[in-house]
């Protein structure tokens, strides 16, 4: 496999910009990419299999500063219940109801990575309208708000050159970010075009393909789906660059169908459609060197089938650029464009007259995705509907913004791998099943990671005195603090008390006293980050 | 194995010693210190709060009583196991047994053809040949203990990885069904209170055993099932308590139940695996993740332990549109090893004949390869049907390559679902009719010797 390319990444990028502390070339220069492996369809990986850690490291984790979004005005004093500010006019049909703290935190939860403490009151005073274009309306590049990420030494990441890195790369913008909808959206778009580096991309072009996402995430889907289809590591992926006149290579030309633009089983396209569409693909090819692997990505006429293709009924020369035009084009595509956005924001499907309204915001905007989103955001069914199912990144970015830490250990790769997402990773071409986040394997991997989110938060009860007085509610007001004072379920928040009870009761000699006292907090800490309210999103 | 929680329980137990004997301030446990006698004794009832299951678990041999007491008397009375191993990806079935006699077979491969010898001879259709990576899976055919399938599917076949894949797991073409045909399987005749009838041995669990109401599991590891925290006994007793609690309370939405089920069963998980640790097997099996999985899966049941339908993938990935022919050596050659010493595991431990394996993937590819020496999606596929009890006779013939469907792919000559009913009737002797939709209608092959 190729020697990987010391290029600056985005990280090391963003770590220039005024703020950042660390230059690239201070690292640049260490070639550290001795863990980083090659790997040819995704399973020859053998993750490092780390113990955990004797001791828990008392740590010292400074507060993120709250991540507001640029135009949000500072905190209120009390996180009381606000009504939408004087003269707030929302568009007709339209979530009515209160914009208060859960409702932002629902927003921010779903729209980006979670609140940071103190971050949902400030959102609910803006309003509705304005919380959500804070989102989906940002200007300028984006700003990396508290300290960078690290390795478990406290290096630099070098996200293009040592395995794993690009995952905690992306986990630091999603807890820092002030533009966190761009990053979900990423992360909506690389679980829609879901592409692996186990297919063959390197970590750059994955990032790559990432930022892609980012700059494309607001416009028009038919630019995105056109940069998508020729971006190198797709084209590696789904052997986009494999396809040649006289050899067409069908894998590309069948997803770009059936999951990215119009849906199996709908009667949209049919198995013709699929190897003429493979026709239309051709042409696109790299070169490759022991020194750069891949590069040079780039259309060849001569690689390409001029001859005339039939697709959904349409005879012409079509080319790549037709290709993802005639699948737009095609009637079913609004449909599956809506509901598809939609099951990643809400979770119950639209109603029929949702839909169409839907529809009709998509296509009077010319395939606008802004457009589309904002009426998701703001719509009632976003803020009345039914919890949802964090995915393990987002369970875990929102705990870091809750608690404070930053990115400062690699076992957020392999403890997200275990929790079903490591990112750039996903499981095959159609993405992480959204029905499936949670069984045996994985919640006892969200239960592990929540432990290692509390790694420096949990106490040492046999280190460190301990109060010997402290009651059951001030032991949970205590452990709900830490988690930057969600709002529980009042029935989780009984059983808390319960416990924090019997656990008291326990104590039966006078040396008992501060040590279990210290035990039933960590416990505490425990139960509330795998209590379903932390969970559900 | 190192168990954190464990570490703290034991020393809290001997903090508590301590104190109880000195009667003054705590002492410090030094690194070093040998364990005090009983200390797994103690550990295995800090594991598990039915201390019977995990002395029992533990000692390898008998489970007394428990949570478990059902499920085990059904074990002891040798209930049946069937395990499906998945190629994923869409395993080329003419890799697998190359059609080498067909005179059609080295113009549409001229890139990926074997050649004629270079691999075991298929017994059964002289025009096939095993693929040179599957001699392991070709000596158990030659020992009578394998029916192959060389072209399984069903009509209409779909070429969606997705769809065709969800047909084989729910047993039917429907996809709106939600539930697995093993699932609902054991719906019908499985246990309120036993998570381990049904066993993923993988990161998530397979849909082919998610049910409607009983309970299953997923293990991504064989050797261990630890939760850490911070906590020792007694107080991680009660946090085990509350973690299950959240798991009973009464839920008002389907993602909240999903976080309710996931985590009982969890927790009923840790009691019963906890103390479950490593294990010796009686045979040398291959050094691959797979192999492992099935050495695990072996000790398992010599333990007793009530599984009943178990999940995996094959070793690797099938999905073979360009560079087909190393990666499916390698992957199909770690799979057939694997498969091979678990077998020897089996009828070493006297167990061979309560086990089955059935190994399928979603579709076959291509006959005519592509211009990346690779395949595209194409039709019928290949399955098998593996064990000492199995019938060991082909189903289903080879469709010539002069005689292919409308889309130029391989015809389909035995149905899937008639290989489902099969099982469900001769080797899990259940109804198939009230599993698979339709039943009556396919034709079902002997797969197990009467």
């Amino acid at each position: 496999m190729a020697i990987p390319k010391v290029t600056p990444t985005q990280a090391e990028l963003d770590s220039t910009k005024p703020g950042g502390k660390h230059r690239p070339d201070k690292h640049g220069k260490k070639h550290r990419h001795k863990n980083r492996h090659g790997h040819k369809n995704g399973h020859g990986h053998k993750r490092r299999k780390h113990k955990k850690r004797k001791h828990h490291r008392r740590k010292h984790h400074k507060p993120l500063l709250p991540s507001t979004p640029p135009a949000a005005p500072p905190p209120p004093a009390a996180a009381s219940p606000s009504p939408p500010p004087a003269g707030e006019s929302r568009p007709p049909g339209s979530f009515a109801g209160s914009f208060g703290a859960p409702q932002a935190t629902r927003l921010l939860t779903r729209a980006g990575f979670g609140p940071a403490p103190g971050q949902a009151a400030a959102v609910a005073s803006m309003g509705m309208v304005a919380a959500v274009q804070s989102l989906t309306r940002p200007s300028g590049a984006a700003n990396l708000i508290g300290p960078p990420p690290t390795d478990d030494e406290g290096d630099p990441l070098a996200p293009a050159d040592i395995w794993g890195h690009d995952h905690l790369w992306w986990l630091d913008r999603m807890i820092r970010s002030d533009q966190p909808l761009v990053e979900r959206l990423a992360l909506v778009f690389h679980d829609w075009f879901a592409t692996s580096e186990g297919g063959g991309p390197s970590a750059q072009q994955m990032i790559d393909q990432s930022n892609v996402f980012r700059n494309y995430c607001f416009g028009s889907f038919l630019d995105l789906f056109k940069a998508v289809t020729v971006d190198p590591a797709m084209l590696q992926w789904l052997n986009g660059a494999e396809n040649v006149k006289g050899a067409p290579n069908e894998n590309y030309a069948r997803e770009m169908m059936e999951l990215f633009s119009l849906g199996a089983d709908r009667g949209a396209y049919t198995e013709d459609d699929v190897r003429e569409q493979a026709r239309a693909l051709t042409g696109w090819t790299y070169d490759w060197s022991s020194a750069l692997g891949t590069y040079n990505f780039r259309f060849e006429p001569r690689r390409h089938d001029t001859g005339l293709k039939t697709v959904f009924g349409k005879t012409g020369n079509w080319s790549w650029e037709d290709a993802c035009r005639l699948c737009v084009e095609n009637p079913l595509h609004p449909s599956f464009f809506v509901e598809k956005l939609w099951s990643y924001f809400v979770g119950a499907p639209p109603s029929a007259e949702t839909r169409d309204r839907l529809i009709s915001t998509y296509l009077g905007s010319g395939l606008g995705i802004r457009a589309v989103l904002e009426e998701i955001l703001m719509s009632p069914d976003f803020y009345e509907g039914p919890p949802m199912v964090k995915p393990p990144v987002v369970h875990l970015a929102s705990m870091l913004r809750a608690t404070g830490r930053h990115v400062d250990t690699s076992a957020w790769v392999w403890l997200g791998n275990e929790a079903g997402q490591q990112l750039f990773w996903p499981p095959n071409v159609a993405g992480w099943d959204d029905t499936r986040w949670l069984d045996t394997s994985r919640m006892r991997a969200r239960w592990n990671i929540v432990d290692f989110v509390l790694d420096g938060i949990s106490v040492d009860a046999w280190g460190a005195p301990y109060s010997e007085t402290e009651t059951a509610e001030e032991a949970l007001a205590r452990a709900l603090a830490a988690w930057g004072n969600p709002e529980l379920r009042p029935e989780h928040s009984a059983e808390l008390l319960d416990f924090a009870r019997r656990s008291e009761a326990l104590i039966t000699a006078g040396w008992q006293k501060g040590p279990y006292r210290a035990l039933r907090q960590n416990a505490l800490l425990q139960l509330i980050g795998v209590s379903p309210d932390l969970v559900l999103q | 194995m190192s168990h954190e929680c464990c570490n703290d329980f034991t020393r809290a137990q001997l903090l508590r010693d301590a104190a109880a004997e000195a009667g003054r301030g705590l002492p410090a446990i030094e690194p070093g210190m040998p364990a005090p006698a009983g200390t797994g004794l103690t550990r295995r009832r800090f594991i598990s709060r039915s201390a019977g299951l995990a002395l029992a678990v533990y000692g390898a041999s008998k489970i007394p009583i428990g949570a478990f007491e059902r499920g085990i008397a059904e074990a002891a009375q040798g209930d049946k196991v069937l395990i499906s191993i998945f190629f994923e990806g869409g395993i080329d079935a003419m890799s697998v047994l190359a059609p080498v006699g067909d005179p059609l077979y080295a113009g549409l491969r001229p890139n990926l053809k074997q050649t004629a010898g270079a691999g075991p001879a298929f017994t059964e259709d002289e025009r096939l040949q095993w693929h040179p990576g599957a001699k392991a899976l070709a000596d158990l055919h030659g020992a009578g203990k394998v029916s192959v399938f060389p072209a399984i599917g069903y009509e209409h076949p779909d070429q969606s990885h997705f769809t065709s894949r969800h047909y084989y797991e729910i047993g039917e073409l429907d996809i709106g069904q939600h539930a697995g045909w093993l699932g609902r399987y054991l719906d019908a005749v499985g246990d309120e209170e036993n998570p381990l009838q049904g066993l993923s041995m993988d990161g998530s669990l397979s849909p082919m055993i998610a049910t409607a109401e009983k309970p299953v599991a997923a293990i991504d590891s064989v050797d261990s099932y630890d939760m850490w925290s911070p906590v020792g006994a007694p107080i991680s007793d009660e946090m085990y308590e509350t973690f299950a609690r959240f798991g009973s309370l009464p839920s008002d939405s389907a993602a909240l139940l999903q976080v309710r089920r996931a985590t009982a069963q969890t927790e009923q998980l840790r009691e019963e695996l906890g103390g479950l640790g490593k294990f010796a097997s009686p045979v040398t099996y291959p050094k691959s993740e797979f192999a492992h999985k099935l050495a695990g899966l072996a000790n398992y049941l010599a333990n007793d332990l009530p599984v009943r339908v178990v999940t995996l993938r094959a070793a690797g990935g099938y999905d073979t549109h360009s560079d087909q022919a190393d990666d499916l050596a390698k992957y199909l050659q770690e799979t057939c090893e694997g498969i091979a010493a678990f077998q020897k595991d089996l009828e070493a431990r006297g167990l061979q004949d309560r086990v089955m394996i059935e190994m399928w993937s979603e579709f076959g590819r291509r006959p005519e390869e592509n211009g990346s020496a690779g395949t595209d999606h194409g039709a019928a596929g290949c399955a098998f049907v593996i064990g000492s009890q199995a019938q060991g006779e082909m189903v289903g013939e080879f469709p010539s390559l002069a005689k292919l469907d409308s889309n130029d792919n391989l015809r389909v000559t035995s149905d899937f679902r008639g290989m489902y009913c099969s099982l469900l009737e001769q080797w899990l002797g259940f109804d198939s009719a009230r599993v698979i939709p339709g039943a009556s209608g396919f034709e079902r092959p002997r797969l197990v010797k009467a």
